[in-house]
């Protein structure tokens, strides 16, 4: 009793003092008046918080329900089908075109028995599918959705990480799901699933040396590895493959980046072929294809295991399509540095409606890039696996390093 | 054994680069596209709404029913041959005397339980062209559905009530039929 009533008043202190201190000016003013509490910016972490719960729980997930949908409603449309048309609201017989049924999904999945084979290895069995989803949702952490959204006079960035190595962080992350299917398809002990393990990781780290050095003339042009600033470069300077500008700095059309557009081009083919294969979509879904592996690496897997490896497909397809807005088509940026003349208007401040504006775009962009992915799949037929490797190491790979080349001579050509 | 040597198709530039028939393919599923929603392509019928009823064909054989004529009597006479030429032994007649008070009582014989089993049921029409008195046809019904076993038997009410009241003569070569 004696020994803590003699420590209360201790404990107390700091906090008495915090809550004085809050009450006496903002946060920013007292943070290094905190003795025990770490020197940063709470209103950042509030902010973080609440974009990465907003991002990934209010866009991408459902998003990625959502491009389950338009995969049927869009595949039933290009083989002259009808698709999905039935859910609507439950108990009531309004249908909305069937824009219940992920929600329909999801429920299902939920409810579905969770059945552990017998067979299987327990512990990378379970583990797997969160490896699928983990690094698939964690890359969005550097795309930037938006330019800033000025809100009570604060301005928020609209990146959860502002890092200088965005897109570094984004392969390097993105390889990591490779561990998931390989995991899953070891673990599952069964012929098929293992057989689509080893597809989807030599197909993986195959196109990984293609996609990483596709983007590398984009990296030349800009001499920048933050994606907020190739974004806002390709907003006052016109997109990297539109490079157009009425209200940049610059002149309308810069030579260099005319001719940029070449290499630009083909970096944008290379890139797109290979996040096609890092997806592992049609023409390049060899790890899971139905005709010959069943279901290839989640063949074992039921209900919300199952799901979890879907989720991460698409989570994968949709962040792959954000990285090619951001890096080719301007992210977030009107077209025509149309941007710059409405900061220009606003006494160069970005307005809170342009920000909202920039996420519209920005997603807009995206569901632009996922529809193009659903019509391909539903399109190409599936690549024979040496076809595949070939395509991979002869082709896509010398493509890409010659590009490189490209670009650096023509950046040679227009040295200052 | 005879061997015969394939030679491989000789591809030309346009071939081997695989873009122009890939943009070829893109091309034609956008057409398709493009034709769905312009409402040029006939998709699949919409079923519960859209329905077969006012395309069915005059042959088409539904659901098997029991008529009665125009003076509310039922034609049936419990002679049974629909039951003994049943391939699926679908049908099952109760036979009873018709009393000596009632108006028909010199037709002498009618069903007093008369069950078709459309679980059976094969609707191949074999009842309607054995009956003497033309009194079982097959209608245009085809979604005959139930939860159990027990409803998707017909009794005599519901066959009567799926029949309804068929004119003319008993007569088999009526061309009515």
């Amino acid at each position: 009793m004696a020994i803590s009533r003699a420590e209360r008043p201790a404990r107390t202190r700091p906090t008495g003092r915090l809550t004085d201190s809050l009450s006496a000016t903002s946060f920013h003013t007292t943070r290094h008046n905190v003795h025990w509490l770490p020197d940063f910016d709470i209103a950042l972490l509030l902010t973080s918080m609440v974009k990465i719960v907003g991002l990934i729980f209010l866009v991408i997930m459902p998003m990625v329900a959502y491009s389950v949908y338009a995969e049927r409603r869009v595949s039933a449309i290009l083989q002259d089908r009808v698709g999905p048309n039935r859910v609507g609201i439950p108990l009531t017989n309004i249908r909305l075109a069937g824009l219940g049924q992920p929600i329909a999904d999801g429920l299902k999945f939920l409810l579905k028995e969770d059945l552990t084979p017998g067979h299987v290895r327990k512990l990378y069995y379970w583990m797997a599918p969160a490896l699928v989803l983990i690094p698939a949702l964690l890359t969005c952490a550097v795309l930037p959705f938006g330019s800033e959204l000025n809100l009570f006079g604060h301005s928020v960035p609209l990146v959860i990480a502002d890092l200088n190595v965005g897109p570094l962080f984004v392969f390097a992350i993105a390889s990591l799901s490779v561990y998931g299917i390989v995991l899953a398809g070891w673990s599952s002990n069964s012929k098929y699933p293992f057989l689509g393990g080893v597809r989807a990781s030599s197909q993986m780290i195959s196109y990984e040396i293609a996609l990483g050095l596709s983007i590398v003339p984009v990296l030349l042009l800009f001499g920048e590895l933050n994606l907020v600033q190739i974004t806002r470069e390709q907003s006052q300077n016109g997109w990297l493959l539109l490079p157009i500008s009425f209200f940049g700095d610059g002149p309308v059309i810069e030579w260099k980046r005319l001719l940029f557009v070449i290499p630009a081009g083909i970096a944008f083919f290379v890139f797109m072929v290979a996040i096609f294969a890092e997806t592992n979509r049609t023409p390049f879904d060899l790890p899971e294809c139905e005709t010959e592996l069943v279901a290839g690496y989640h063949t074992e897997y039921s209900s919300m295991k199952f799901a979890l490896f879907f989720l991460g497909e698409y989570a994968a397809m949709i962040i792959g399509s954000g990285l090619a807005v951001t890096l080719f088509f301007g992210g977030w940026s009107l077209p025509f540095g149309i941007d710059q003349w409405i900061i220009g208007l606003n006494d160069g401040m970005i307005p809170w409606w342009l920000g909202l504006l920039h996420m519209g775009v920005f997603f807009g962009k995206v569901v632009f890039f996922i529809l193009f992915f659903i019509w391909v799949r539903w399109t190409v037929p599936r690549f024979r696996y040496d076809q595949l490797m070939k395509l991979g190491w002869v082709y896509m790979f010398e493509i890409a390093l010659a590009n490189i080349f490209l670009a650096a001579g023509i950046l040679l050509l227009f040295r200052a | 054994m005879a061997t015969v040597v394939v030679k491989r198709p000789k591809l030309s530039l346009a071939e081997k680069l695989y873009l122009p028939a890939l943009l070829g393919g893109l091309r034609i599923t956008l057409g398709h596209a493009i034709r769905i929603l312009r409402g040029r392509t006939k998709v699949t019928m919409q079923y519960p709404e859209e329905r077969w009823d006012s395309h069915m064909p005059e042959h088409y054989r539904g659901a098997p029913a029991l008529v009665t004529d125009e003076h509310g009597r039922e034609r049936c006479v419990a002679c049974q041959l629909c039951e003994f030429i049943c391939p699926p032994r679908a049908i099952t007649i109760k036979p009873e005397e018709i009393p000596s008070d009632d108006p028909w009582a010199k037709v002498e014989k009618r069903p007093r339980a008369f069950d078709i089993d459309m679980i059976r049921c094969i609707y191949c029409g074999m009842c309607e062209e054995v009956c003497p008195e033309q009194a079982i046809f097959l209608r245009k019904d085809y979604a005959i559905t139930g939860l159990t076993r027990g409803e998707m038997v017909h009794d005599k009410s519901k066959l009567y009530q799926i029949g309804g009241v068929r004119k003319g003569l008993v007569n088999k070569w009526n061309p009515l039929k």
